[in-house]
């Protein structure tokens, strides 16, 4: 009863979401501001991540093909597709849930605890649009943006780790990255990059701008769209995945 | 005018407003006062349509708000100021861009007439310049209200509710606040609702007082009448505070000359 009654507010919240826009503007400048504050702020995390997400893979190819009789281009080709495939677009689907979605759930869910939410309604803004409208569009914006920046660094991870253990030489890594591309492994990703964007923003939305108390509910609705958008993420993973591949 | 007939509100089986019918008059501060509990929030916010009542009808002046489609509700709340409790500033905003938000959302107007109508506003609630750059974490609990007020009224209004707009503050600014509200009232002859349990406030600026005692309207009349009521359970309300009693006990047996 609860999953349903969840799903029906979720779809009549973007429903109220994708009305037309009061000042088309204002609203011009709302997603700008997010598109910084949710999209480049988060370009040092997936930086970050991806370099260290590339070196790890890096070595765990590595370890796994300690085989005379296998190439050691491998490995580069090896973390290449696990990146692109996988990690660069689920994996940081599941962090940006931690840091974007929290960001979201919390700021909704504090500005409906104190009345900053009613406030707009009673302006005659429609709050729901005004408020997750352009957080939407930001996050759907930034996602293959930020996934090809994460395939980007993964593989300059990759890079440094690799030779510098001694696992496989610079021109070897730089060989296998590039031997048998498959370039519709990107675009099957950059697809799912969209649907986690959309899930990323949506759901915190959904339980940041329902918070009903003060700051213990903010706290615990901030966790629970955290919990929620990584399951679905990975639901939808699974789903695109026999869907495109 | 803002005019009520018999709203009933309930919460999961629960009544919480019970046959409320009365009228607010315009140019007036009209209070809802009434205990803790009492039903005060749920009336006020059932009149504004954050609340959607079960029963009843809602007349701003001779339109009713009850039968409104969403884009007409939308409309009328343009015509709408409200104080929130916390003021409900959004924090994202400087004071000055909180009151300018009204009219970059609804007015066609130039960059320079919005600053000059919220340099009035803000001046009007007597918030000097060099709190206009400030954040809303920056100003004090009574500021904060000021420029509630002040955004409230930007769109001058002719409707301005107000939730407890003394809340959390000092006597002293207390009574600054309640002289604004009733100044505004007066000048721009706006109908005016405040919802308060201050009885200070109820003898300084209540034009016309409902109090609402269980969900019910128990009594209806002005600053003056409040002090002579049988209501019982009025008295109990408002005499709770030894001030009121010695003034209605001196009214009754005033002291030889």
């Amino acid at each position: 009863m609860n999953f349903f009654f969840h799903t029906g507010r979720y779809f009549t919240l973007l429903g109220r979401v994708f009305s037309r826009p009061e000042k088309w503007r204002i609203y011009v400048r709302k997603l700008f501001q997010e598109i910084e504050s949710l999209g480049i702020d988060s370009v040092g995390i997936v930086v970050i991540i991806s370099i260290f997400m590339g070196g790890i893979i890096t070595l765990q190819v590595a370890y796994n093909l300690q085989n005379p009789f296998l190439p050691t281009y491998l490995i580069g080709l090896g973390n290449r597709d696990t990146l692109i495939l996988e990690f660069s677009s689920t994996i940081m689907g599941l962090i940006m849930a931690g840091k974007i979605g929290s960001n979201i759930a919390s700021e909704l869910g504090s500005m409906r605890v104190t009345e900053q939410i009613d406030s707009l309604e009673i302006m005659g803004v429609n709050p729901a649009s005004f408020l997750i409208l352009p957080k939407i569009v930001a996050v759907v914006f930034m996602f293959p943006f930020l996934y090809i920046l994460s395939v980007f660094f993964g593989l300059i991870g990759g890079l440094v780790v690799g030779p510098a253990v001694g696992a496989v030489t610079a021109t070897n890594y730089i060989d296998g990255i590039q031997h048998t591309f498959v370039p519709h492994y990107v675009y099957f990703s950059l697809i799912k990059s969209l649907f986690f964007g959309f899930l990323v923003a949506t759901i915190p939305a959904y339980f940041g701008y329902h918070v009903e108390g003060g700051a213990y509910e903010v706290g615990s609705a901030s966790t629970r769209a955290v919990v929620n958008t990584n399951i679905m993420i990975l639901v939808f993973d699974l789903v695109l995945t026999q869907l495109l591949f | 005018m803002i005019k009520i007939e018999n709203l009933h509100k309930s919460f999961d089986g629960k009544t919480v407003l019970i046959d409320i019918t009365t009228e607010f008059l315009q140019g007036q501060t009209n209070l809802i006062i009434g205990r803790s509990g009492s039903g005060k929030t749920v009336l006020l916010k059932s009149i504004v349509g954050l609340i959607e009542i079960d029963k009843g009808n809602i007349y701003y002046d001779d339109r009713n708000f009850t039968l409104m489609k969403q884009a007409e509700r939308k409309a009328l709340r343009q015509e709408m100021g409200m104080v929130f409790q916390g003021g409900a500033l959004f924090d994202s905003l400087t004071v000055e861009q909180n009151v300018r938000f009204p009219l970059d959302m609804f007015t066609n107007q130039t960059a320079v007439e919005k600053q000059k109508r919220v340099d009035y506003c803000l001046d009007r609630v007597n918030i000097t310049k060099d709190a206009h750059k400030l954040s809303p974490s920056e100003i004090s609990g009574g500021m904060k209200k000021r420029v509630a007020i002040a955004r409230a009224i930007a769109l001058k209004p002719p409707y301005l509710f107000c939730d407890e707009p003394n809340s959390g503050l000092d006597p002293e600014t207390s009574k600054v606040i309640d002289d604004l509200i009733k100044g505004i009232t007066t000048d721009l002859n706006i109908t005016t609702i405040i919802n308060t349990h201050d009885m200070n406030s109820v003898m300084e600026i209540g034009d016309k007082i409902l109090f609402i005692s269980d969900g019910k309207a128990e009594w209806e009349g002005t600053k003056t009448d409040i002090l002579y009521t049988n209501n019982q359970k009025l008295q109990d309300f408002v005499f709770a505070n030894r001030q009121y009693r010695e003034i209605r006990d001196e009214r009754k047996n005033p002291k030889p000359d």
